[in-house]
């Protein structure tokens, strides 16, 4: 009921931080960056405002935002130390940084997503209080949406029969495994930005907290298994992390046995979200979609791994 | 065409283009020059399940380590998807 206001609201607050920042603001490059039911993200110059997801605890969101500023190394710094509310929503203010642009995914920054991701699990302790990264629960939150279709198209029945043959803490139906590694939660190619001194950062906390750090690898190992990222891109990936020292993963040798589950669980996300995606449009998956949904069918002919559980 | 070894009369038949004279009387069988070559290429084309995988090819990176057993097979023929809209958008949303 409100979101007609929050955006006009959203974008008058950017306009006013900006300026208060910049009292000389040449108010251009201003405009809505994202405008969705989970966020709406709107630009005034060189500050970013957001609206986080309607759903989201001030208290989590404060101890993410704070975890988040302990490292300007690794995260986009925000602008103030706690969220904003704005129409039943709470409200954080970024500086701008350049994304990586979309038409150009040869130009994604596998190396530096590696090495920031490779810092930010080397982190000796996670902030007290902070809550679990919240990967399993997107992942959960994808498969509830396709399960709620009203006709479940063919495509459902691998994604679904997938997902259930997964552990239950990749489900998000028990605690997460391990010792506590502070992690993204949702990493992909749209929460990297550029600095204006060239250094990247990560972006987007709303699923930052304490977990399983291979779930943040787990996404490109995901577009890799699938067939659609080729080898090289995430040989680049993966051997940046390991030469940045990053935990998650053996420092030689095979990933896949602490990657497999993750890399299930986020297949399965990513085709849960197609299949609802082409059902709501009135189409059939395309060749990319299928080639997810495959995955998810062969998936269910081998089981995932018995050994360790990542990080234990 | 009689028997060379019962002189009973033979009966010519054509199997999957060749010809063979068979005896009427002791069921012996008569073949022309060439044809025992053809019914052996004939029979291992029958009984070869499937040609053989090609073998592998080259990995350009030595180091890349193998997809899980759930993974599609990697051949290169991914790269046609880069361009494709669905594999923009994946790389960038949750």
């Amino acid at each position: 009921m409100t979101r007609d206001l929050l955006l006009p609201d959203l974008t008058a607050h950017a306009r006013r931080i900006a300026h208060t920042r910049a009292p000389a603001c040449p108010c251009a490059s201003t405009g809505t960056l994202a405008h969705r039911p989970d966020a709406t993200v709107v630009r005034h110059a060189d500050t970013v405002a957001k609206a986080h997801p309607p759903d989201t605890s001030p208290a989590q969101l404060a101890l993410r935002l704070a975890a988040a500023a302990r490292r300007p190394d690794v995260f986009l710094t925000p602008l103030g130390p706690a969220p904003a509310a704005l129409h039943g929503r709470l409200v954080t203010f970024w500086p701008y940084g350049t994304p990586v642009d979309p038409d150009d995914p040869d130009a994604a920054p596998w190396e530096a997503a590696a090495r920031l991701l490779a810092l930010l699990h080397r982190a000796p302790v996670a902030p007290e209080g902070l809550p679990a990264m919240r990967g399993p629960a997107k992942a959960a939150h994808a498969v509830t949406r396709l399960r709620a279709l009203a006709d479940a198209p063919p495509a459902a029945a691998p994604v679904l029969r997938a997902w259930a043959g997964l552990p239950a803490w990749a489900r998000a139906e028990a605690p997460l495994p391990g010792t506590g590694v502070l992690c993204h939660g949702d990493l992909h190619l749209g929460q990297l930005v550029r600095l204006p001194d060239g250094a990247w950062r990560l972006i987007d906390v709303d699923d930052l907290g304490v977990g399983v750090p291979a779930w943040d690898l787990a996404r490109p190992a995901a577009w890799y298994a699938c067939g659609l990222l080729p080898a090289e891109e995430w040989a680049r990936f993966l051997g940046a992390y390991r030469a940045a020292g990053g935990p998650a993963v053996p420092a030689d040798g095979d990933p896949w046995p602490v990657l497999d589950v993750p890399a299930r669980a986020l297949t399965v996300q990513t085709a849960a979200r197609m299949v609802t995606k082409a059902v709501g449009e009135g189409r059939r998956p395309d060749e990319v979609e299928q080639a997810v949904i495959d995955a998810c069918a062969r998936m269910s002919a081998v089981p995932p791994p018995e050994g360790p559980e990542p990080g234990k | 065409m009689q028997c060379p070894k019962c002189r009973a009369p033979m009966h010519t038949y054509n199997r999957n283009g060749v010809q063979i004279e068979q005896c009427s009387g002791c069921r012996g069988i008569f073949l022309d020059y060439g044809e025992l070559e053809s019914l052996t290429r004939l029979e291992s084309q029958w009984s070869q399940p499937a040609p053989p995988a090609p073998p592998a090819a080259p990995q350009a990176y030595p180091a890349a380590p193998q997809p899980p057993a759930w993974g599609a097979p990697h051949g290169g023929h991914h790269h046609g998807h880069r361009r494709h809209k669905s594999f923009g958008h994946m790389l960038f949303s949750s």
